[in-house]
This record gives structure tokens, sequence and C-alpha cells, in this order.
């Protein structure tokens, strides 16, 4: 209950908070700020438990096929993770309210950053590595969303970008790993993993599972040489970069590597790349800190020097280290949170983030300086912080990590260059007073000191007293990595006089020389070239998409009539493929019938009428004409062979698709020039002769043999005694297959909406400028609605209306039904279009095609969904037989309130291709253009 | 002739002619072909019913000869979903030609219209 808890509640506040965009900035605090407090009140309440030996444990099954269960647990480790992140995540939010400025939306902010939260609790109490792999992709994408949440800003995006790339990047390689380790450990249960260390080491999948894992975590830590994404990253609000970018969200590389330590420790290649990724780092950034001026970007690349450390400690391997790490996580985020919230307010007291114009600030904003002192001494490795014991605890482990000297010599570098850049940090509160763009800054309200407050206490607390506040949990993580009982420890500032406390006393005073004599050096370097990451980054991108794009233009050219053409030629070499290897299509012995004179006659309009279109296909008036003369010719083929329904809806389909198609023509060219050339056309031409042939001989040889028995002797022998019909087509429609017809009446109500998105906005812009032009040069008649047209269209209406029912109501029985009666219900609406204007019919209308469209659906869907109420499946119907005058006898059948469905939507969907087609020109007249339009 | 050779043939030109004008280079032309298309296939899916003069799928008890009503509601949903689905091409294939003032089926520029403007 208090995991699901945990891991849902962050979620249900982004919801709640995506919602709710509106409220006021204090409801939005509020939730966030609610949600983050019950956590950890909820984290808190568990935490004597799990200290004490008893993870919390929840399995729900998920997809049991892949081994990925909805497995969570709350073991020392994650306790220690989940606290961070949700401790930190409370101050963020506090701080944020006094950071965003009144006009920023913090219900998006925040939503982002519960989004965030929860992804983070996700990863840190995932029992299953599949599962912690999603939770894993989602860091990265609200972190993406997070950076970017200045969007109008150029930098924002880019930053966001790199990160989204970098750490999406490391996400794949870490899929891999993590699979390839389920396959090594026969499981993907994490707590079942980690006691197969053996097993997995072993393996001669070991060394791609650990360099893939490693990519993943080093990307994400933001380990050189992927740390460039992590400066950028810092055009995120403050509030981000404090929460994300040195609490939490750069920790889950770390946290990944505690938590598989036990199953990928303990081997020479663990200690290469691992100690020596992350002692490199350390050393970078923290020169690289050195000597940068704004002071987020120092804060970033200390932030990465000091991921290098608790990497490097990871990869020493020990116990001991592995306590250092953990302590140093702890001491990490409470300064490193504290400095980034300092460096918001002195950005926003005095308008600019760089040191050389920043000085004595301690005089102007006296809390904001004490507090930025005192976490800058964390920083820097000072008693009595616990910067300063955890720092010791690096350099004695540095003695014992490898055989010579190098180790400890390269960590006491790192250790004065920290300091150098520390106390360099510093010299914004002190010195000469220089205040940036703001003559006098001040210290600023509560919500924004507060959080900073807490997180210094506690830094000096870790210091003074660390065994008693973070001992319990330091030990119990302690063992929960290493996988065993938990070692003695012994977190204290005094250990007496040892080669660590003169390192460190060496460090710290050779960094104070350091800067002291920085200029020269500072000099130096700026004018050395150096790789810009940004610069080498944005080419490696543009090489990688031009390549994507030279590869996809060689396999894929974007043509449409060569995409048909490849889908018609295959389409024919199967045909002719099957046909040769299953001998033929021999034909059967089924005896034809005579055809009539008429037939023939029939048979030749066809033909010529094909033939004219293929040929006047440039005359395009003439070849719609000669279009429906096909359709009329189909239609009456239908009445001889027997199919009423299908005469009556092809027929109306017929009107309404050429009025679509005239309405269409009117405003594309009349007589295009010719564009193929010869030899193409004679290429289509054979192809499409002989996919003619071929079809054409496979319809002859189906009907001249016998048939076979079908399904669909079972729906004429069933059409009257359980449909209650006797039009065995219309009872098929709407009751035997319903549930086709349901998901097409679904295809056409989409492809009507579709239309109206495709042509709502062609009033404006590029299109609608060819419109209004285009209605310009359009010789119009003098008399736009004819007096006859008018008044036979408007007498015709309810008589096509009556028609229209009438068919309808007998559907079931006699030819008709929904879609024909549909269809002629919009033919006669449209004529009131066509004769009256369409402002004059659009006044009248009561229903737009929209409602119509959904009423529609939803009929049939709830007409459906009635049968589940009586105990039967979906689409059962039931039905009886009435009689009323001048009708007749009728049936009323559930079905008959499906067809009505069915019948909105066409209308629905027939009146929005037609009606809005024929009114785009006239809107685009009516549009007025926007008098400057937004710069591009 | 008998009815299904007329039928077959019929299906046989149709596809021809609808596999030709779909491979051209004009929208439109590209609409009429999908339009003979349909045409033939509607027509083919029907034939697979067998032809039967005069013998519509009515029920009545006691008839076994009779057309097979199973095609023909197959065929009437199809003829209703090709009026969609032209609706759609046609108004795309609008747009496109609106937005880009050529109506070549790639959007590629014709050249004898930039003359004239």
């Amino acid at each position: 209950m208090i995991l699901t808890t945990l891991t849902t509640l962050p979620f249900l506040a982004a919801l709640l908070l995506a919602l709710c965009g509106r409220a006021s900035r204090g409801v939005h605090i509020g939730i966030a700020g609610a949600a983050s407090a019950v956590g950890l009140g909820l984290l808190l309440h568990a935490a004597p438990g799990v200290l004490a030996g008893t993870p919390l444990t929840l399995r729900i099954g998920w997809v049991p096929a892949i081994d990925l269960d909805f497995s969570l647990w709350l073991d020392p480790l994650g306790l220690l993770f989940a606290g961070l992140i949700l401790g930190i995540g409370l101050l963020v939010v506090i701080y944020a309210q006094g950071y965003l400025a009144k006009d920023e939306p913090t219900g998006r902010f925040l939503s982002f950053l519960m989004l965030f939260q929860g992804a983070m609790v996700g990863i840190a109490l995932s029992n299953n590595v599949l599962l912690m792999l999603v939770f894993w992709e989602l860091t990265s994408l609200s972190s993406f969303l997070l950076i970017g949440f200045w969007r109008d800003r150029a930098d924002a995006r880019q930053g966001a970008r790199m990160a989204l790339a970098v750490t999406g990047g490391g996400g794949l390689a870490l899929i891999g790993g993590l699979l390839l380790l389920g396959q090594a450990a026969g499981t993907y249960d994490l707590a079942t993993i980690l006691t197969r260390g053996d097993l997995v080491r072993a393996s001669p999948l070991y060394p791609a599972i650990l360099v893939l894992v490693l990519l993943g975590a080093f990307t994400k830590s933001a380990q050189f040489p992927f740390h460039f994404w992590l400066p950028h990253a810092m055009a995120a609000p403050t509030p981000v970069s404090a929460y994300l970018h040195s609490a939490t969200m750069v920790k889950a590389g770390v946290f990944l590597l505690a938590r598989l330590w036990p199953v990928l420790s303990g081997t020479d290649l663990w200690f290469d790349l691992v100690a020596t990724t992350g002692l490199a780092t350390m050393l970078f950034g923290a020169a690289v800190a050195l000597f940068r001026n704004d002071l987020k970007a120092i804060l970033a690349y200390s932030t990465i020097s000091q991921l290098g450390l608790m990497v490097m400690l990871l990869g020493f391997g020990t116990a001991a280290a592995v306590t250092a790490a953990l302590f140093h996580i702890l001491n990490h985020a409470a300064f490193k949170a504290a400095l980034f919230m300092n460096a918001g307010i002195v950005d926003h007291k005095t308008g600019t983030r760089d040191i050389t114009r920043l000085g004595g600030l301690a005089r102007l904003m006296p809390i904001t300086a004490t507090l930025g002192t005192l976490a800058v001494a964390a920083m820097a490795g000072l008693p009595p912080l616990g910067g300063f014991i955890s720092k010791e605890m690096m350099l004695e482990e540095s003695l014992h990590a490898g055989d010579g000297w190098l180790v400890p010599l390269l960590a006491t570098l790192a250790a004065l260059l920290s300091a150098a850049y520390s106390l360099r940090y510093a010299t914004q509160y002190f010195g000469a007073r220089r205040t940036g763009e703001i003559a006098a800054p001040h210290d600023p309200g509560l919500a924004m000191i507060g959080p900073s407050v807490g997180l210094v206490i506690i830094a000096l607390v870790l210091g003074m007293l660390p065994m008693t506040i973070a001992g319990p949990l330091v030990r119990a993580a302690t063992g929960a990595v290493i996988g065993g009982a938990p070692p003695g420890l012994d977190l204290a500032l005094w250990h007496g006089i040892n080669p660590a406390l003169g390192m460190s006393i060496v460090a710290v005073a050779a960094g104070a020389l350091l800067l002291w004599r920085r200029p020269p050096i500072a000099r130096w370097v700026a004018d050395q070239r150096r790789p810009d990451a940004k610069v080498l980054f944005d080419t490696a991108m543009a090489a990688v998409v031009g390549v994507t794009r030279r590869v996809s233009l060689a396999v894929h050219k974007p043509s449409l009539q060569r995409y048909l053409f490849m889908l018609f030629a295959v389409a024919v070499a199967c045909g002719i493929d099957g046909a040769l290897t299953t001998g033929g299509l021999p034909v059967g012995t089924r005896p034809t019938q005579a055809a009539s004179p008429i037939a023939i006659v029939a048979w030749f309009a066809l033909v010529i009428a094909t033939g004219t279109v293929v040929i006047a296909q440039r005359r395009r008036f003439l070849a719609l004409v000669f279009i429906s003369v096909i359709g009329l010719v189909m239609a009456l083929a239908f009445i001889r062979l027997s199919a009423p329904d299908l005469a009556l809806t092809q027929i109306a389909v017929e009107v309404v698709t050429i009025l679509l198609m005239l309405l269409a023509l009117h405003l594309l060219p009349k007589i295009p020039p010719r564009l193929s050339d010869t030899p193409r056309r004679v290429r289509d031409a054979v192809l499409g002769i002989a996919a003619g042939i071929g079809t054409g001989w496979a319809a002859w040889a189906i009907m001249t043999r016998e048939t076979r028995t079908s399904v669909s002797s079972w729906h004429w022998a069933h059409s009257y005694s359980g449909g209650g019909g006797k039009n065995v087509v219309n009872v098929t429609l709407v009751d035997f297959r319903a549930f086709d017809t349901l998901g097409e009446i679904i295809v056409l109500g989409i492809a009507g909406l579709a239309i109206y998105a495709l042509l709502e906005p062609a009033a404006r812009g590029a299109a609608g400028r060819r419109l209004r032009e285009w209605r310009a040069d359009m010789p119009h008649s003098p008399e736009r609605h004819p007096m006859m047209f008018v008044m036979a269209t408007r007498l015709l209406l309810p008589l096509a209306l009556l028609v229209g029912i009438y068919i309808f109501l007998r559907g079931h029985n006699q030819p008709g039904g929904g879609f024909i009666a549909a269809l002629v219900f919009a033919i006669a609406i449209l004529l009131q279009y066509l004769a009256s204007g369409f402002d004059w019919t659009d006044d009248r209308r009561k229903i737009g095609e929209h409602p119509l469209i959904a009423m529609g659906v939803l009929i049939a869907a709830a007409t459906g969904l009635g049968s589940l109420a009586f105990g039967k499946p979906f689409l059962t119907s039931s039905f009886g037989h009435f009689t009323l005058p001048l009708v007749g006898e009728f049936e009323l059948a559930t079905a008959t309130l499906f067809d009505t469905g069915v019948a909105c939507v066409v209308v629905g969907a027939v009146m929005m291709a037609l009606a809005q087609l024929s009114h785009v020109a006239q809107r685009a007249a009516k549009y007025r253009e926007p008098d400057a339009e937004p710069p591009r | 002739m008998s009815l299904e050779f007329l039928i077959a043939s019929a299906i046989g030109v149709l596809t021809a002619g609808g596999i030709y004008l779909a491979l051209r280079a004009r929208t439109f032309q590209v609409v009429l072909g999908l339009t003979l298309l349909s045409y033939a296939v509607n027509l083919f899916l029907f034939a697979v019913g067998r032809l039967m003069v005069d013998r519509p799928p009515l029920y009545a008890p006691g008839v076994t000869d009779h057309a097979d009503p199973l095609p023909q509601a197959l065929v009437l949903t199809a003829i209703v979903i090709t009026f969609g689905m032209t609706a759609l091409v046609v108004i795309l294939s609008l747009r496109s030609f609106l937005e880009s003032g050529s109506d070549q089926v790639d959007g590629i520029a014709d050249p004898t219209r930039d003359e004239a403007e």
C-alpha cells in the first residue's frame, strides 16, 4: 500500500496539476507540496522497519510473458534515494513559488516536476529491471520537458535536445545492457539478479553487459566524455537545476551503479572502467569549473566533478568506498541544491550570474551570503561540514586503491582544484562591492530563502552529528549495496592525525594558493584553443542527419507515382507467379447465361466510357461525364443481377460523388498540360493491361466454377427467424455483421472529420490567397439563386425526406435501409445548398455535421451495448412487427435503431465533404488576412 | 456472349483503365483512376457470388434459388466506404493544390504555369 501510494502519488499530482492549469499559484504549490510531503511522511513511517532489515515488497503481474512485473521494493538504498528525491523535491517546490515570475505557468512547471519526481521514485523502488527501464526513460523525457520549459528561448530548446539525445542514447544502451543482464541471470527480477552475481560475472556476456550498463549510467550522471550536456541543461529554470541536475536525476547513474554493484563489481574490468572514468571526470570537472564565470556553469562543472568522485568511489569496489560514496551523495545533495538556490537568488536580485561582476554581497544580502558561504565551505571540504568528512573518506580510500601513488596524487589534485573553485565561488560575497545590474540587491522572501536554510542546516548537521543523523541510514544502505552485512561505521570530523588529513590540508592550502595566482593562469587558459563540446555535438548531429537523409533518399524516393507503380507491379507479379505455380487458373464447368441485347449495349457503353475517360483524362469535365456513365451502367447491372440494394446505393453514391468531383474540379485546373513522356505512358499501359487481363481472367475463372457451401447459406436461413427481416442484405449489415458496419461508419466519420480538418484552415495562408484570386477571376452568373431552381428544390425537400424515411423503414424487408436513406437525405439537403446558397441553408439547419457524426456513432454503439444489459453478446438485436396506416406493416427492431445511427453518420460525413467543399471559396473571400503577418 | 463474359471483361477493362490513370501525374487523374479501380473491385467482389438474374436475396420460406446475399452486403459497405475514400483523396489533392499551386501528385511545381504567372 505504501509502495503503491509512493509511486502513484506524484503522477496523480502531475495529472491534477495539468488539469487545473488555470488555478491560482497557491493551489499549484499546495498540490505539488502536499504530494511531496505525503510521500516523505510515508517514507519516514516505513523507515524504521526498512532500516531494521525488512524491506517492503509489492508485486503485481503486468506482462508475465516477458517476465515484466510491476514489482516494487523499498530497501535501505531505495529509502536513501527516495528520501532524497522527495525531501529535496518538497524544498524545490517551495523555492519555485518565489522563483517563478508572476506570469509564468506554475501549473505546467510543477506538473512536469511531479512527473519527474514520480519517475525518479519509480527508479528507486523498482524491483524489476525492465520496470526500472520504463521509469529511467521517463526521467529523460521529463528532464527534456523541464530544461526546455522556457520554450521561447533557443538555448533552452537546444539544451533540452542535447540532454535528451545524450541521456536518451545512453538509455538505449542501458536497455541492451539490462536485457542481456536478464538473460545472463535468467530473470528480470532485481532482487534475484542481485543474488546471482557470480553467475553473471562468469557469463561470456559480462563485458557487453558492463559496457552497456555503464554507458547508460555515465551518460545520465554526466561522466566524461558524456558530460557536456549538463552545462547546457543549465538553461533550465534554477529550481530544475537544483533538483534534477545536481541533487537527484544525475545521481540516477550513481544509483544504478550502486544498485547493480553486487552483480557487476569485483572484476578488474569494473575497476578499470568505473574508477578511471570517475577519476578523470572528477579532475576534468574541477579544472573546468575553476575557469568558468557563470555561477551556474561553475556549479554545473562542480557537479560533474563531484559525480565523478562518487563514481570513482563505487569503482574502487570496497565496502568502505561504497560507504563514502553514499555519504557523499547525501552531502552533495544538501550543499549543491543549496548553492543552486543561492545562485538563483543572486541572479534574481542582481540581474547577473557573472562572478566577475559580483562582489561584497555579504553587506547587502547578509542571509543569502551566510548561507552561500556555509554551502561553499561544504563544497570545498572544510570542517565542520559534512563535505569535509566525505572528502576525507574519499582521500583515505584513494590511498588503498590501486598499487601506486598515482591515484592518491590525482585525488588530492582534484580536491585541490575543488577547494580553489569553491573559494573563488565565495568571492561574490566578499571583497569590493560589485552588484551586477541592480544597485541595491536585498535578501529575498521566506519562500526562496527557507529551503536553503533547511539544506544548509542539514549540511552542517551532517558534519557535526554525522552518526546520529546519517549513520544508520548510510550503514544500512551500504549493506544493501554490497549485499551483505554492513561494515562498521565511524563517521566523524576528527580521526586523529593520518595521511588523509594531511592530504586534505595540503589540498585546501594549495587550492587557496592557486586561487591567489589564478589570473595569469586564467589568461593562459583563455588563450588556448579548446574543443567546444556544443560545436562538436552539433557537427556530429548534422553529420548523422545528413547520412540518414542520404541513406533514406537512396532507398526511398518520395514519389506517389513510383510507389503506386511498384505496388501494382508487385501485385501483378504475385498474381502471375501464383497462377503459374498452381497450374494456371483453370476454367470451371458451370453453365454460363446468355446475355440479352440490352446487356450487350450496356457493356459497350461501359467499355467506351472507360476508354473515353482514359483518353480524355485531361479534359476533365468530359471525363467526369463518362465516369457517371460507368456508374450508371454499374447500377443497371446490379438491378439486372438481382442486387436491388446495391443498385440503389450505387446510384445515390454516384450522385454525391459526381457532385463532389464537380465542386473540386471547380477549383482545380481544367485542362492541364500533359506531364508524362511517351515511354512512361507505354509502360503504364502495359502494366494496366496485364493487370486487367489478370483480374478479368480470375473473375471469369471464378464465375465459371460451381459454388461451394459457404457461410452465406447460414445468413439466408437465419435472416427471418433470427434477424426478423426478409431483406437478407440489410439484415446482414445491421445484424449478422453489424460489428463490421459499426467499424465502417466510424471510418466514414473519421474521413468526414479529416475533410473538415483539411478544408477548415484552407481559407487562410497561401491556400486562402489562391482561393481569393481564383474567385476574382471567375465569371459569376448574374442570377445567383435562380427562382425556378429555388422553388423546385424547396418543394422537393419534404418529398425527398419522405422518400428517404420510406426507404429507411422498409429497409429490413425490402430493398432500402439506412445507407441508402441517408444518401437520399443528404442529396435533398445538398440541393438546398446549391439552390439557395450556403448561408440561407446553414441558418435553417438545426444540427451540424459534427454532432450528427458523433450522434450516429453513439446511437449505433449504444444499441450494441444495450444487448449487454440483457445478457446477450454485443450487438445482438431483437425485433417486433407493427402496422401503421398508409405505410403498412413495418418492423421495429433494435436493428432499426442501429440503422438510424448508420444513417446519421452517413448524412454527416457526406454533408461534411460536400457542404464544406462548396463553401470553402466563399469562406476564403470573407476571411481577412491579419495585417501584420507573424515573422517566420 | 454470356453475361459472365461481359462482367469479367468489364472488370478487366475497368482495372486496366484504373491502373493506367492512377499512375498519371495529376491528382485529378489519380482520383479518376481510383474511382475506376473501385468499380472494378466492387464488381469483382460481387461476381464472386456468381451471377443470378431476377432472384434478389429477399427471404421467402422454401426458396433455395437466390442470389448470394453476403457479397452484396460486402459490396454495399464497400461502395459507401469508396465514397468516403474518394472524398478524402479529392479534398486532400485540392488542399495540396491550393497550398502549393501545383496539382502534380508529388507536389513538383508546374513548369508551364510558372512561366504564365
